[in-house]
């Protein structure tokens, strides 16, 4: 029997530049890079030096806490430069890419007559364990731990975020065979959640179990999905993993292949025409959103509004990123801006804002802060916007003073930083929430394990 | 160049400069800053920022300045001519009336703010940071909840305490315990007492005429049921706020018009409004019951306050305008929804028992809401120890 999800808390962020349903390949680009902050807590330890050849799948570096993690080039060339930044840490590899793609040939697999144990060791030589994150904290999963259960989000609900429904049509087969292997990672269920009244391509899969999502976002957030059906306790631990990586894993099984390719929305009001095309993890921005971004004054975002990372033009895409957003930045002033009435911008409250009377209107919203960083002062606007069964102001705090007992208490182990990216989006004091959460999660992580 | 590229330079040549934060507090009220989102963090925010919010709650407390600047003429008329009552419509919005709001009701909103924001500038200039906006509805209440005869170097010192002791001390807006302006209500209301109560601070120029032919007072309606003695003031009269009191807390109906600003625009907290004003009902009719029962008779010295109709409670005296604007500040009361009920209700609640057992000084209202600002925090333990608890039986649940 599967439980539905319904929410009533939360926002759904309306933005124009939703991305149109047709897909172009973007032209293959001169230079990848994997960068190793998109797997937060990890220490990179290289093995791939300046000027070797790598193929598609071949390690470029591997975790220091866990040498068996491994993280894998993206394309086959020349590993071209390891840039490194203050006391020689390294923030990105980059590739050169071949022209005809050579890949690694780790052998097809069948996943119903594979044990635990084989696909763990599978997952993680073929570079695949990165996919598989965890809660609590919100990093790549600690293969030595056996999770409760599997969380797999495929609603998307985050501002402009790509339709997963499209991006992942006829991908059946791959999304069956990842989810028969990792499914076999876990004693407890393989939770699979969908959009209410859609066809998506997951929800016809055998071995899981599937819950329908309705409601704002954060309904398609998974930790918000995860407070609804099996909030985590202490001591206790779920793995999450997207339906875009399970896509790859599967395609893993079924040909050998590492391919990270995958169906990338461009979305926001700075794309001339909002589309998807399919790219290559850790593309170059520039040759993704090639004659199609007006990049004056522009944010380039990897991944959504909320959550996503800021890029140049010369950066790369995300590795887990299936979005890329542009939006105007916002560095001007605003004549009496904080009293006129205001039509053009989203906000929870009625204080001569009116985005109220127009829900169904998109905005084109710029990056400026609305306002200077204040105290906290404003109580019960976080909760309209907050799912979970947790005090949000309250955890922020103690995530502040750093009181770890009080951090544990109130919930730090079921928070993620994306759970609090609509509170930091209404924050009247424009506090930074998602940092305060990502550091307390870091210090809790250090200190209790 | 225009004004927005001059002062962008400006800003820019006394960044990191002492002076910048009384540089910015100026230039950000002109124009909204040109700040963009920061690294980690969402790359789009919500139109509101504190500035926002406060202004808000100034536009609804302005209605009540206005009607309480034509009141305070009206009630030094009326006192002189007491037939003036019988026509309140008519000779209530008059310029003479008006007039007197103007020279007596304005100083006191100019003298709250000047002195409050110098506070306020000196001490982010010391401190570097910049000048938050809490100051902006403290500044608007304080002239608004003293009598009309305030001295104008009595109220200096009362904001110069209330700010630095109420406010500055705890490290500024967002850090105090205890609201600011009820803090320099309090610190006027023990320091000076005998220019807070009494039959003459009520109405202008009562206290000079004292002893002399021309001698006039305006007891409140509080102040009179504290002595058992009738008033002479209609409903219509309490409701619409034509009667004495301080300066802007009268008008029970343009407070409710206030609430319902705070309360659309969701600045301020229906729970804790509703909350308080059920409190408040909730005692008396307590009381009511215990005058019924014949419990306190007419030689009580309680009588005249216990014996109040339940409901007139909220047309007289500082309550609803405690609950509306006092009770509703989010930094000093309870942070919680759950908790916000009940310390509304208590604030309620212990008002009107401090009214009727406290005869001397019958306002209870702001020292309710302070007793209250103490111990919200302990409310919201309490609250948020049921969601801890919560927590902790899941997880025994599961390993039982």
């Amino acid at each position: 029997m599967s439980k539905d999800i319904r929410i009533k808390k939360g926002l759904d962020i309306k933005l124009v530049g939703v991305a149109e349903k047709n897909t172009t390949k973007s032209s293959q680009s001169s230079v990848y890079a994997v960068k190793p902050e998109d797997f937060h807590g990890i220490t990179p330890k290289l093995v791939a030096k300046e000027g070797a050849d790598v193929k598609a799948g071949d390690t470029l570096f591997y975790s220091k806490s866990d040498e068996r993690i491994l993280f894998p080039s993206p394309v086959s060339g020349k590993v071209t430069e390891v840039i490194r930044g203050a006391r020689r840490k390294v923030l990105a590899v980059k590739i050169a890419a071949d022209t005809t793609q050579v890949y690694k040939d780790f052998g097809t697999k069948d996943a119903d007559a594979m044990s635990a144990e084989e696909v763990k060791n599978h997952l993680l030589a073929s570079g695949c364990w990165p996919f598989v994150k965890q809660r609590p904290y919100d990093v790549v999963a600690n293969p030595n731990q056996a999770p409760k259960a599997i969380f797999i989000s495929a609603y998307a609900s985050a501002p402009l975020a790509a339709d997963l429904e499209y991006t992942l049509a006829g991908k059946e087969v791959e999304l069956q065979a990842a989810i028969t292997a990792v499914s076999k990672l876990t004693e407890g269920l393989v939770h699979v959640s969908v959009g209410a009244n859609t066809t998506s391509p997951l929800a016809n899969l055998k071995g899981i179990e599937l819950h329908k999502v309705s409601g704002p976002h954060p309904s398609g957030n998974v930790g918000t999905q995860i407070a609804k059906l099996d909030p985590i306790n202490k001591g206790e631990v779920v793995w999450v993993i997207t339906p875009q990586d399970l896509v790859v894993i599967g395609e893993l099984l079924l040909t050998g292949k590492l391919n990270l390719s995958r169906t990338v929305a461009l979305t926001g009001s700075q794309f001339s025409k909002p589309a998807y095309v399919t790219a290559i993890s850790g593309a170059s921005i520039a040759d993704v959103t090639a004659n199609n971004l007006n990049d004056d004054n522009t944010r380039i975002i990897s991944g959504n509004v909320l959550s996503g990372k800021e890029v140049k033009a010369d950066e790369f895409l995300g590795y887990y990123d299936n979005q890329i957003t542009a939006i105007p930045e916002g560095d001007d002033y605003e004549f009496f801006g904080w009293n006129k009435p205001i039509f053009n911008k989203i906000s929870t409250s009625r204080a001569l804002t009116f985005s109220w009377l127009t829900p169904k209107k998109k905005y084109d919203l710029n990056t400026n802060t609305n306002g200077e960083h204040r105290a906290f002062v404003v109580t019960g606007s976080y909760e309209e916007v907050f799912p979970l069964d947790i005090y949000p102001m309250q955890l922020l705090k103690a995530f502040m003073y750093k009181d770890l007992d009080e951090m544990e208490a109130l919930g730090g182990y079921e928070v993620a930083p994306e759970d609090f990216a609509l509170t930091e989006f209404v924050c009247v004091s424009k506090q930074p929430h998602q940092k305060i959460i990502r550091e307390g999660l870091d210090l809790m992580r250090e200190e209790l394990g | 160049m225009s004004l927005k590229q001059n002062l962008h330079n400006l800003k820019e040549k006394y960044k990191g400069t002492k002076m910048a934060p009384a540089f910015n507090a100026i230039h950000t009220f002109l124009y909204l800053p040109n700040e963009v989102t920061h690294v980690g963090g969402t790359h789009i925010k919500a139109a509101d920022d504190l500035k926002r919010t406060m202004n808000i709650v100034i536009m609804a407390l302005i209605p009540c300045l206005l009607f309480g600047m034509f009141n305070a003429g009206y009630q030094h008329y009326a006192a002189i001519d007491n037939s003036l009552r019988a026509d309140v419509l008519a000779n209530f919005f008059t310029f003479d009336n008006l007039w007197i709001g103007i020279i007596k009701v304005l100083p006191l909103v100019i003298v709250s703010y000047g002195v409050g924001l110098l506070v306020e500038f000196i001490f982010a200039v010391i401190k570097g940071h910049e000048v938050e906006e809490g100051y902006l509805v403290t500044g608007m209440l304080v002239p608004l909840i003293v009598p009309v005869d305030t001295p104008l170097w009595m109220l200096s010192v009362a904001v110069v305490f209330g700010v630095v002791i109420g406010k500055e001390v705890f490290g500024g807006t967002g850090m105090n315990i205890l609201n600011p302006a009820l803090t320099i209500r309090a610190f006027l209301f023990f320091a000076y007492p005998t220019w807070m109560s009494g039959d003459k601070v009520w109405v202008y120029d009562a206290v000079e005429r004292t002893g002399t032919a021309d001698a006039i007072s305006g007891e409140t309606i509080l102040g009179s049921y504290a002595q058992n003695q009738e008033v002479m003031y209609s409903t219509f009269d309490k409701f619409m706020g034509f009667i004495p009191g301080s300066v802007g807390e009268t008008s029970t109906f343009l407070i409710l018009i206030g609430a319902a600003i705070l309360i659309f625009t969701k600045i301020g907290s229906w729970r804790i409004i509703l909350s308080a004003f059920i409190g408040a009902a909730v005692m008396g009719l307590i009381f009511n019951q215990v005058v019924a029962a014949d419990i306190i008779t007419e030689s009580s010295k309680f009588y005249g306050l216990m014996n109040t109709v339940w409901w007139e409670h909220l047309t007289i005296g500082g309550l609803a305008f405690g609950a509306v604007f006092m009770a509703t500040d989010p930094v000093t009361g309870s942070q919680t929804n759950k908790g916000k009920w009940i310390y509304g209700f208590l604030i309620g609640f212990i008002s009107i028992m401090i009214r009727v057992f406290n005869p001397a000084y019958p306002e209870g209202v702001f020292l309710a809401i302070l007793l209250m600002n103490v111990f919200a925090p302990t409310i919201d333990h309490y609250v948020v120890q049921g969601n801890v608890k919560k927590r902790l039986n899941r997880t025994k649940v599961k390993t039982a």
